[in-house]
């Protein structure tokens, strides 16, 4: 399994999910965890996926789910999980 | 599992903090390229460099696109090019040939500054090395991406004056050299006190002799995120302050230690130590003398500062060693003038001067960095800053440095701009006694006796 971390960030609006949903499943992304808040209006989504079985690049994952962010007005970011288990985790 | 906070706050410190991982430096060993023919030498060296770095930018950005974390700078080291041309080079322009052959290969693999170009002569000078040293500002001249460093004492060795005499001269040379671009050349050249072997920031890196062929070390910085983390703690204790800053940078060096393990991974080369130092950019947001204001001081400079940048080293030390398997380099806070807004706007409010940035470089890494002085500062008095620096780093085991621009042409009150990672100085004045009988009397300063542990 290689976890990846998906988030999301921006102004609320509808569709956020099921867009960046809707990429992960044509490209074999599965998704492990979703957890979610709204803080005054802004929309903060973490994903948990694993990459392990994706076809296609990483690379190519991370421009397009930026790309897509870009469309809706939301900021997407993939970042592999390690960068945040080295940090917070001894 | 991690939780949206830690994510977001990981996030928080690259976006709004400036977190990064500042350089990773390929070392490169260059002893199996030496050669008497100097044409061979300097085709075996680009071969060498090229053959082993050619995918170090495109590794460091991939990594930086699977992380989210940007890497600022690719960079390599090599071994000190005094040894490596010491069999070939009969004269100070077969010397910078090989300084331009460097040049080469860096414009070719595309990383932005190549370091090695360096002669060791703590303790004597080989024809070699003086040939080298002679030929620094010849070489700084004609190169754009190369840096030099001299190490001129230590404390197992004690200081070599004959060296410090010299190399006060090529400072002053190299500025007259570069003086078209306000002394330019000498941002690219320091001398050291205690050199370290696998420092992995410019302008003092070298792949030091007792290294592997080849090795990564990274440089991590990261002076906005423990400015931001003291900002919640204002008017707490000292053992709050200490431990905040202790775990800022522990979270700091983390992702140093996951980049470097990552970088030796794919490129096949072992990793060598990560760089704990705390490196300001003229970047607003990601200052040390922010982190020295936040402390408590009203500018850096100011009465305490000497203490609140020794717990900072330190603290930054405590934390940092625990989060990677291998800490070498500089490790410790970087005080560079030109480089730091809060550094300038110090100077420029008079509270900093260049005595006590000297007081300073007592307690931290590294030593009097990137500090323009005025352009008619004589090669003598430049030498007597430089034995005082050693001096420091001699008698308290630590490495120290200089690097200083007398830019030519311009005087105190009036600014250089050096662009990009270097910033800009305001000239700062120098005290103007001599001291030349001091620095003519040749030879050098025996080793301080607590050097003899033996």
């Amino acid at each position: 399994m290689k976890k990846t971390i998906i988030t999301v960030v921006g102004k609320d609006t509808v569709g956020i999910i099921a867009k960046v949903c809707t990429y992960l499943a044509e490209n074999r992304v599965n998704i492990l965890d979703i957890s979610q808040t709204i803080v005054q209006d802004y929309f903060n989504m973490m994903m948990i996926v694993d990459t392990g079985n994706m076809t296609g690049q990483y690379g190519d994952m991370v421009d397009a789910l930026e790309k897509l962010g870009q469309e809706i007005g939301v900021v997407v970011k993939c970042q592999k999980e390690e960068i945040f288990d080295q940090m917070h985790r001894i | 599992m991690i939780n949206i906070y830690e994510v977001a706050e990981t996030n928080e410190m690259i976006e709004k903090e400036n977190l990064d991982v500042r350089t990773i430096t390929m070392g490169i060993s260059l002893l199996d390229c030496i050669d008497a023919d100097l044409k061979l030498l300097n085709e075996k060296i680009y071969q060498k460099i090229y053959e082993s770095a050619r995918d170090l930018v495109k590794t460091g950005e991939q990594i930086s696109r699977e992380y989210g974390i940007p890497i600022v700078n690719k960079r390599i080291s090599v071994t000190p090019i005094a040894l490596v041309g010491a069999a070939a080079c009969k004269t100070i322009d077969d010397y910078a040939g090989i300084a331009r052959t460097l040049d080469k290969v860096a414009h070719e693999v595309g990383v932005n500054f190549i370091g090695g170009y360096s002669a060791l002569v703590s303790k004597g000078m080989t024809p070699a090395d003086e040939l080298l040293i002679r030929s620094i500002p010849l070489a700084l001249s004609t190169t754009e991406r190369v840096c030099s460093s001299v190490n001129l004492g230590s404390t197992k060795t004690g200081i070599n004056m004959d060296a410090v005499k010299l190399m006060g001269e090529m400072v002053k040379e190299t500025a007259e050299y570069t003086k078209e671009q306000d002394s330019l050349g000498c941002a690219k050249l320091v001398v050291f006190c205690n050199a370290p072997d696998d420092n992995p920031f410019m302008a003092g890196a070298f792949h030091g002799v007792t290294e592997a062929d080849r090795i990564i070390n990274v440089g991590v910085s990261g002076p906005g995120v423990v400015k931001t983390a003291l900002e919640k703690v204002r008017g707490e204790n000292f053992e709050v302050l200490c431990e905040t800053i202790k775990k800022t940078a522990f979270k700091v060096t983390r992702v140093g230690q996951l980049v470097a393990q990552e970088a030796s991974r794919m490129l096949g080369v072992p990793f060598g130590i990560v760089d704990l130092s705390l490196a300001p950019t003229p970047a607003i947001g990601d200052s040390v003398a922010d982190i020295l204001c936040e402390i408590g001081l009203e500018h850096a400079g100011a009465p305490g500062t000497t203490a609140a940048l020794a717990l900072l080293n330190d603290q930054v030390k405590k934390g940092g060693v625990m989060a990677s398997s291998y800490v070498g380099g500089l490790s410790g806070a970087f005080i560079p003038v030109s480089e730091d807004q809060g550094m300038i706007d110090a100077v420029n409010a008079g509270a900093l001067t260049l005595e006590k940035l000297e007081a300073m470089t007592c307690v931290c890494s590294v030593g009097l960095d990137m500090i323009a002085i005025p352009g008619d500062t004589k090669a003598s008095t430049i030498s007597g800053i430089i034995a005082d620096e050693m001096a420091i780093g001699m008698v308290n085991q630590k490495t120290t440095a200089v690097r200083v621009i007398p830019v030519i042409g311009k005087g105190v009150g009036e600014t250089v701009e050096f662009g990009g990672l270097l910033g800009y100085a305001p000239i700062m004045p120098v005290n103007r006694f001599s001291c030349d009988d001091f620095v003519n009397r040749g030879g050098r300063i025996p080793v301080p006796i607590h050097s003899f542990k033996n």
